[in-house]
C-alpha cells in the first residue's frame, strides 16, 4: 500500500501529461494550468520547509560549536535578518530588504560568477596539455577556435574565422547532436519506466 | 517646338488614364478573404487570411470587422499594418457564428472586402500537427516495451563497460577507507526535470553502498522540492540494507535557490569537510566547472554525470569520470543489473538504429530533391 499509492498517482498523472501534450482543447489546458498551481503551492510550502531545515541544521552546530560555526552564524543571522527586514519594509523597489538584496546577494553573485574565469583558466591548463591523441586534437582544435575568434587570427590569415564555423557548425555540431539523440531517448526511456512503475529507486525501490 | 507639342500630348492623355495611387480614389479592397477556425488550439480562436490591397504600399492599416449578425453592424476585431495578409481573432465565443471583413484603410478613405461567414470556433481534441511526435514516441514505446518484457523471459543481455559506473564502488570503497564522507550533488534543476529524477536513481544505489561501507554521505540541495525526495531515497536505502541507526537526515539539507550561492555553499563544504568523493549527478548549468574545479583542488575522486551538454566539457576536463548524456540515464539499469531496466537500454539501442537509418534515408531523399520523408520530421 505503501508503494502503491505514489506509484498510481506517478502512473495517473505521468499518462495524463503525456496525452495532454497532445490535446490542445481547453479542458485540458485548465486542468494542466491547475496541476501548475498546485506545483507552485507545493513548492512555497517546500521552501518554508526546507528553510526552517536548514535553521535547524545551523543551529545545531552554533550551539555544539562543532568546526566552522562562524559560518554557520553568518548564515542564520542573514537568514533571518532578511525575513525580519523583508516583512519590517516590505520588498519595494528602495526598501531596505532591496537595498540589501541589491548591494549585498547580487554582487556576490556575481563574484562567484567571475570566479569562473580563473577556473577556466586552470580546467584549461589541464586539458590542454598535449599527452596523448585525443588530447593534442583538442588543443589544435582550440588554438584554431581562440585565433580564429580574434582580430589578430584573420590578419594572420583570412581562413581561421572560417575555419573556426567549421569546426562548431560540423564536427562539434555532430558530436553535439549525438549526444542529443541518446539524451532524448534516455529522458523517454527513463519517464517510460516511472509512468509504469518499473523504476521505483526515486521511491526508495522495492517491490 | 516640336518637344513641347509632344510633352502636351502625353500629358493631356496621362490625366484620362485610370492612375492606381490616386491619394483621391479609394484603395483596392483585400481580396480571396478566407476565415477559419483556427486548428490545433483550445479553442477560442478564428484565423482570417487574405490578398492584400493592390495599393498595400499606400494604405495606413487593415482593419479587421467582426458581425455576429450579417446585416448588422461590425465591431473592430483589430488592427494589423500593411503588408500583413493573416489575424487570429481571439475574442470569439466557440459555438456562435461569426462573419468577418477587412478593411483597406488609406489616407484618404478606405474600401472593404466582401463579408465572409460564418465561422464558429471550437477547441480541437488533438494537435494534428504533432502526430510525428506520436507517431515516433509510440515506435519507440514500443521497441522499450518489447526489449522490457523479452528480458522479463530471463533473456541474456550485454550491457557494455561504463567505467564511470565502475569506479562509484571504488570511490565509496576510498572514501570509506579515508574515514571522509560522500559529498552527492543532485544537480540545481528541479524534481520534475528527468535528469533529477535519474540522479535519484543513482543516489538510491550509492545510499545502499554507503550504508552497507558505513559511510557519510552529505547530499546538500538547491530545489527545496529535491531535498525532502533525497531524504526518502536515502532513508528507504538504508532500511532496505537494514542500517536505519546509520541514517544522518541532517547531512540531507537545502541550502539555496541561488545558483551561485549554491555553488559558494557547496564549494564551502568541499573545501571545509574535504569528502573523498565527490558525485556532481543531474542537470548543471555554469556553476558546473566552479564545482568541478574546487573538488578537484581537494584532492577528492570526482564522478559527474550531466545530459547538459554545455557542461559535459567543463566535468571531463575537472572529474576522474564523466558520464555522458544517456549514460546518466543508463546508470540505473547498470547498477542494479535488473533484466527488465537492462531491457530499456536495448530498447534505446535499437531506437538508435532506427533514427540512423532515418538519417540515412533523409541525406539519400534529400539528394534526389525528394522532401516529404524529411517533411515528415518538421515540428
Amino acid at each position: 500500500m505503501r508503494r502503491r499509492v505514489p506509484l498510481t498517482i506517478t502512473f495517473i498523472f505521468g499518462i495524463f501529461m503525456t496525452l495532454q501534450f497532445f490535446v490542445p482543447h481547453r479542458v485540458s489546458q485548465v486542468i494542466y494550468q491547475e496541476i501548475l498551481k498546485w506545483f507552485i503551492i507545493i513548492f512555497t510550502f517546500s521552501l518554508i520547509f526546507g528553510s526552517l531545515v536548514l535553521m535547524r541544521l545551523h543551529s545545531i552546530r552554533i550551539r555544539r560549536r562543532t568546526s566552522g560555526w562562524g559560518y554557520s552564524l553568518v548564515t542564520l543571522t542573514s537568514l533571518i535578518g532578511m525575513i525580519v527586514i523583508g516583512f519590517k519594509t516590505g520588498i519595494k523597489e528602495g526598501s531596505l530588504f532591496m537595498n540589501l538584496f541589491n548591494h549585498v546577494q547580487v554582487p556576490l553573485e556575481a563574484t562567484m560568477f567571475s570566479i569562473l574565469a580563473f577556473f577556466m583558466a586552470s580546467a584549461a591548463y589541464r586539458a590542454f596539455r598535449a599527452r596523448t591523441v585525443d588530447a593534442t586534437l583538442l588543443l589544435g582544435a582550440a588554438i584554431v577556435m581562440m585565433i580564429g575568434r580574434v582580430p589578430l587570427g584573420t590578419f594572420l590569415w583570412s581562413g581561421f574565422p572560417d575555419l573556426t564555423e567549421w569546426i562548431l557548425e560540423v564536427p562539434s555540431m555532430a558530436a553535439k547532436r549525438g549526444i542529443m539523440i541518446g539524451v532524448g531517448l534516455g529522458v523517454i526511456s527513463t519517464a517510460l519506466k516511472i509512468i509504469l512503475g518499473i523504476e521505483r529507486s526515486y521511491i526508495g525501490g522495492g517491490e | 517646338m516640336r518637344g513641347c507639342i509632344i510633352f502636351l500630348i502625353l500629358f493631356t492623355f496621362s490625366c484620362f488614364l485610370p492612375h492606381s495611387s490616386n491619394p483621391q480614389t479609394p484603395p483596392s479592397p483585400p481580396t480571396d478573404i478566407k476565415v477559419f477556425d483556427t486548428p490545433n488550439d483550445a479553442g477560442r480562436s478564428v484565423t482570417i487570411t487574405w490578398k492584400k490591397s493592390l495599393e498595400d504600399t499606400t494604405l495606413i492599416e487593415y482593419e479587421i470587422l467582426r458581425f455576429t449578425d450579417p446585416d448588422g453592424e461590425g465591431i473592430s476585431a483589430g488592427k494589423v499594418s500593411l503588408g500583413t495578409e493573416n489575424f487570429e481573432d481571439k475574442e470569439v465565443e466557440d459555438g456562435v457564428d461569426y462573419f468577418y471583413l477587412i478593411r483597406a484603410i488609406a489616407p484618404i478613405g478606405f474600401s472593404d472586402s466582401e463579408q465572409v461567414g460564418p465561422v464558429r470556433s471550437k477547441g480541437q481534441l488533438y494537435d494534428t500537427s504533432r502526430t510525428n511526435v506520436l507517431i515516433g514516441v509510440m515506435i519507440y514505446s514500443f521497441l522499450l516495451l518489447y526489449f522490457i518484457y523479452s528480458a522479463r523471459k530471463g533473456k541474456e543481455l550485454f550491457v557494455r563497460k561504463i567505467a564511470g559506473l565502475d569506479a562509484i564502488d571504488e570511490a565509496i570503497g576510498r572514501a570509506t577507507e579515508m574515514g571522509k564522507p560522500i559529498l552527492f550533488v543532485p544537480g540545481i534543476s528541479v524534481i520534475e526535470d528527468v535528469a533529477t529524477l535519474a540522479s535519484l536513481n543513482i543516489l538510491s544505489r550509492v545510499a545502499r553502498k554507503t550504508a552497507d561501507y558505513k559511510s557519510r554521505i552529505i547530499i546538500p540541495n538547491r530545489d527545496p522540492i529535491v531535498m525532502p525526495v533525497c531524504r526518502e531515497v536515502v532513508r528507504e536505502a538504508y532500511l532496505s540494507q537494514g542500517r536505519p541507526d546509520a541514517y544522518r537526515e541532517d547531512d540531507i539539507y537545502y541550502v539555496t535557490y541561488s545558483q551561485f550561492g549554491y555553488a559558494s555553499a557547496v564549494s564551502g563544504i568541499m573545501v571545509r569537510e574535504k569528502p573523498a568523493t565527490n558525485l556532481f549527478l543531474g542537470m548543471f548549468y555554469a556553476e558546473s566547472l566552479i564545482l568541478a574545479e574546487t573538488g578537484a583542488s581537494t584532492g577528492a575522486i570526482q564522478i559527474a554525470g550531466t545530459d547538459a551538454v554545455a557542461q559535459l566539457p567543463f566535468f571531463i576536463t575537472a572529474c576522474d569520470y564523466t558520464l555522458i548524456g544517456e549514460e546518466l540515464y543508463a546508470a540505473s539499469a547498470y547498477l542494479s543489473k535488473e533484466p527488465m531496466s537492462l531491457g530499456s537500454l536495448k530498447g534505446q539501442d535499437w531506437a538508435k538504429i532506427v533514427i540512423g537509418a532515418a538519417i540515412l534515408i533523409g541525406i539519400l531523399l534529400t539528394t534526389l530533391n525528394i522532401t516529404f520523408f524529411t517533411n515528415f520530421f518538421t515540428i
